[in-house]
């Protein structure tokens, strides 16, 4: 073991993008010695470092504003979100935000009115990457986390990894440790997203945490062609065109990418984004400086010349589904383990449509502070009571179930990031395809979790092959089980909602995937 | 995705390297300038362009593509640290302010021509 970095803390927070960073303010503010273990690099690394999320943002006074925004959301959600959660994360943002002053450079406009709402990716990264420091946590870059650690009793008690840069593994033991490995975008090209491969979702089920929303893991974002630019705001305004010119009625709004991909599927669709008035186009350099830079340098002028666009998959980031949360400290259904941001399910404040930028970033900074609070109380709770036993609880891609043989990792990513970004199986859902769907992602499991054994640097990338294989067969489980049309899940062969199925859907499993609505009577009902 | 390091400019001062989330930067042991080291783990996020205080990085937006872009074409394109300057963390920032507070309004620019035109 002495090649291997060992360290205790009372919090572990894995992840460092928008969640695992509040989470490590959350739990440091409490007074608890914290360790942060990030894949890439705290300031870089997660989808916000490439984006630019402006939060839910509803003044306190007069209450009835908030009051109709959640009224309003519970509705548009389906009814499957909390209106109490949505409250405590409004009430968390709109304190939070400003706390931040001291490391962003908040704009006042012209009235003399301060912006906190709306902060700019690298900018909000960096300036939490000087409050986690100015917060004394020890921060492990480029430090992906493999698998966590069970004491005798299940609890978990810390996780392992490896330090890409150095080469050496490292172990943290910690009695509370929030996961915040982001959402599942299943290798699409989603921008920012390479790191989001669902590590912490197979960590989670292999500690025995359940998961629920996942049938909602078809969002998309208009890119052009042959990049991931997915930046939306400029889109707003956008009108599009088939091959021979001719406009096709893409309605705006949350449908329109249903739209763009019936259109896509018959040919190459061109956008024109010469609807954006020209004031608006002086600022978008200094709005958006990635979006572009990306046009200038493909030697495209995006408001006078007409482009391909495509759809990138966005699985579960702008999805909904993901750690089922088990109380208001987020804590899982595992002694020990916290979950923030979008390796949770966001169903509680977003309901069965898409957060977008708004509601996930308001979910990542609450479930963050919460889950980092929960751990650190979790942590003084235990004090000086040493947790007994340390057990390794990775499974696939560590400790196969059978013989060790090569087993064709690039071909199973290749598989699972087809069937999760192909809009004919994933966005337009049908039962049949989504049998075979899932008959073709257990398959891959089952020859993965039996005989792929990764060493050294390569475990990393085997076990994210081994977790988009377990988030898509959740995925296209609870599709299948959710037999309505609800929210962003769209069943072909189920065209309207069920008011029986009005509830949540919960899943998990390794060897065999299994799902199971929350209200199962309002169900049978059905 | 990341094309070239323009090793004239290159300091060696390490700052890619530690800043990309994919790793995909590592020094030389011979000269100790910046080398791209996993071009292939490249996400096309720019962010190393952003961190590179010596401008000696550049990004083509193509994600799936190497397009071969040399040192030479780089900075005949006059692309080089334009995203750090646009973001205003390079010379001149009183230019280049952060207004990506204006978000918002251009959202709601953009539906109120929506709902104006239906």
């Amino acid at each position: 073991m002495s090649d291997v970095l060992t360290l205790s803390a009372d919090v572990l927070v894995i992840g460092g993008g928008l969640a695992g960073a509040w989470a490590a303010v959350g739990a440091a503010r409490e007074g608890a010695r914290v360790v942060l273990a990030e894949k890439g690099f705290l300031g870089t690394s997660g989808v916000t470092a490439t984006a630019g999320p402006g939060h839910w943002w509803v003044p306190p006074d007069p209450p009835e504003l908030r009051d109709r925004a959640i009224a309003e959301r519970m509705a548009r959600g389906g009814f499957l979100g909390e209106a109490e959660w949505m409250a405590r994360i409004l009430d968390l943002t709109w304190r939070t935000l400003p706390t931040l002053a001291p490391f962003y450079d908040f704009a006042t406009d012209h009235t003399g009115a301060t912006h906190f709402r709306s902060l700019r990716g690298p900018e909000y990264m960096r300036a939490l990457r000087q409050l986690v420091t100015s917060l004394g946590v020890c921060i492990l870059d480029h430090s992906p986390a493999l698998e966590l650690l069970l004491a005798d009793d299940g609890a978990v008690c810390g996780a392992r990894g490896v330090a890409k840069q150095s080469r050496q593994d490292w172990q943290v033991t910690a009695p509370g440790v929030v996961l915040a490995t982001g959402g599942c975008a299943f290798a699409s090209h989603l921008l920012g997203s390479a790191n989001n491969t669902g590590d912490g979702l197979l960590m989670a089920a292999e500690a025995g945490a359940d998961f629920s929303g996942m049938e909602f893991t078809n969002a998309y974002c208009v890119a052009a062609a042959g990049t991931n630019m997915t930046r939306a705001m400029a889109y707003s305004f956008a009108r599009y065109f088939d091959a021979d010119g001719r406009a096709l009625d893409i309605p705006p709004g949350p449908d329109s990418n249903r739209h763009l991909a019936a259109a896509l599927a018959r040919g190459p669709v061109l956008c024109s984004l010469e609807r954006i008035p020209e004031d608006i186009r002086a600022h978008i350099p200094t709005i958006q400086p990635n979006f572009t830079v990306a046009f200038e340098r493909a030697g495209i002028d995006p408001y006078t010349t007409r482009f391909p666009i495509t759809l990138r998959g966005e699985g579960t980031v702008r999805g909904i589904g993901g750690v089922r949360v088990h109380g208001p400290a987020c804590q899982t259904a595992v002694l020990g383990l916290y979950v923030a941001g979008d390796v949770a399910t966001r169903e509680l404040v977003t309901g069965a449509i898409s957060g977008g930028g708004a509601q996930n970033s308001a979910w990542a900074l609450s479930s963050g502070l919460l889950a980092g609070q929960g751990a650190a109380f979790q942590a003084r709770a235990q004090g000086k009571s040493v947790s007994r036993g340390l057990h390794p609880a990775g499974q696939a891609a560590l400790r196969p179930s059978g013989a060790v043989r090569p087993v064709d990792l690039a071909g199973a990513r290749a598989l699972v990031a087809a069937e999760m970004e192909d809009t004919g199986k994933n966005m337009f859902r049908h039962g049949k395809v989504l049998e075979r769907s899932l008959a073709t992602l257990d398959s891959a499991w089952r020859e993965v979790a039996a005989h792929s054994a990764a060493n050294g640097a390569g475990r990393v990338r085997a076990r994210e092959v081994a977790a988009m294989l377990a988030a898509a067969r959740w995925s296209k489980a609870a599709s299948l089980a959710r037999r309505e049309t609800r929210g962003m899940h769209w069943r072909e062969d189920a065209a309207s909602a069920d008011a029986g199925l009005q509830t949540r859907l919960t899943s998990g499993g390794l060897a065999d995937a299994w799902t199971r609505f929350e209200t199962p009577e309002r169900a049978a009902a059905a | 995705m990341i094309e070239v390091v323009i090793a004239d400019l290159c300091t060696g001062c390490g700052a890619c390297v530690e800043a990309c989330p994919s790793d995909v930067f590592a020094l030389e042991t011979a000269g100790g300038r910046a080398a791209i080291a996993r071009q292939a783990d490249c996400q096309t996020c720019f962010l190393c362009e952003l961190h590179c205080p010596a401008d000696a990085l550049y990004v083509a937006p193509n994600c799936d593509t190497v397009l071969g872009v040399t040192a030479a074409e780089a900075q005949a394109s006059g692309q080089l640290g334009r995203f750090r300057r646009l973001s205003g963390w390079g010379d001149n920032p009183e230019n280049y302010p952060n207004e990506h507070w204006r978000m918002s309004s251009v959202f709601e620019r953009a539906f109120s021509m929506a709902t104006a035109k239906s």
